[in-house]
């Protein structure tokens, strides 16, 4: 069972490695977009960790929806309302069915392609959190999980983008590794090393 | 006769600005107006929080139409909109229109006493289908 300890655990896990990356994801940015994705990220996750005692001091879900509300009112980019959506959604599903990760967490990714108006293989995070998905309702290890998120993220590089400001470079996206599908791999590495 | 409420969401709060009072010349004081422009540290970006405020100073029972420049600023808008308290987000509606000419065309309906629905067509068909 997952509690609000390990999501502790988790939230200052991604918010050391995205801080840690901050200027990796802001250079793959600044390749195909706009040059913020590092600073913004950095400070969702900065903002998350400052306030961990208050969100982990709720159960499970409703620390999860706290962190959804938390990345959407300050990461200031379109990754605000995108991660946010992910982790709102996964308190608000694991509010009505609290031990079923795999299909919160299936319901979540889905719920962030709606948010983006957005599919797989459009060279976003999509292409990242669905073979994870696959992957979770497989059964499969947590390290294959990992392994899985990262060949995806490769993954992105020979792709063309199709939604968001990469996508206004055409075919000159292509040969950039997405900035979100990166940061994506961030967070599934950060919660894998922690989670049971 | 209270008319619909227009907001201006551009990454750049000089963007969002210049927008409004672009409005506020061509159409005058009649439609309800707000702006917002930057990400929470004031940098170029939009803030869910500063979106919801804006909304809130344009609110019109008639509804509200948000313009949005860039990606972000229509998702972030689109995420505002849902974080609305009670029934109001079924009020407010995010346009898919430029930005400049979209706000000025918008309040230029609004201004008339349009309906929410009018003013958004309006705005719209300056969008290629």
């Amino acid at each position: 069972m997952i509690d609000s300890s390990h999501l502790r655990a988790a939230l200052l896990a991604i918010a050391e490695a995205v801080s840690a990356h901050a200027e990796e994801l802001t250079a793959l940015d600044a390749a195909i977009g706009d040059g913020d994705h590092g600073a913004n990220m950095k400070r969702g996750f900065d903002a998350v960790a400052a306030d961990i005692d208050t969100i982990c001091a709720k159960p499970l879900a409703e620390a999860l929806k706290a962190v959804g509300t938390k990345l959407v009112m300050t990461i200031g980019g379109a990754s605000g309302p995108l991660y946010g959506t992910l982790f709102l959604t996964l308190g608000k599903e694991l509010a009505v069915n609290p031990e079923a990760y795999v299909v919160a967490y299936r319901k979540a990714v889905e719920a962030v392609a709606a948010r983006g108006k957005s599919g797989i293989n459009q060279k976003t995070l999509l292409d990242v959190l669905y073979p994870v998905a696959d992957a979770l309702e497989a059964g499969k290890p947590k390290s294959d999980v990992v392994a899985v998120a990262r060949a995806a993220v490769a993954g992105t590089k020979d792709r063309k983008a199709i939604r968001g400001r990469a996508s206004f470079l055409g075919d000159r996206s292509i040969g950039h590794i997405d900035p979100g599908a990166r940061s994506s791999l961030l967070l599934i590495e950060a919660a894998a090393g922690v989670l049971p | 006769m209270k008319n619909v409420g227009i907001v201006i969401v551009s990454h750049s709060p000089l963007v969002a600005e210049g927008a409004a009072s672009m409005v506020r010349q061509m159409v005058g004081d009649d439609v309800p107006l707000a702006w917002c422009g930057g990400n929470p540290e004031g940098g170029l970006g939009t803030s869910v929080e500063a979106i919801i405020a804006a909304i809130d100073r344009a609110w019109s029972d008639r509804g509200v139409a948000i313009l949005v420049d860039l990606g972000g600023a229509e998702t972030n808008s689109e995420m505002a909109v849902e974080m609305l308290d009670g029934d109001r987000s079924h009020k407010v509606v995010v346009c898919n229109a430029p930005v400049v000419e979209g706000a000025v065309m918008a309040a230029t309906e609004a201004s008339g006493g349009a309906s929410l629905a009018e003013v958004r067509a309006t705005a719209e068909e300056l969008s290629p289908a």
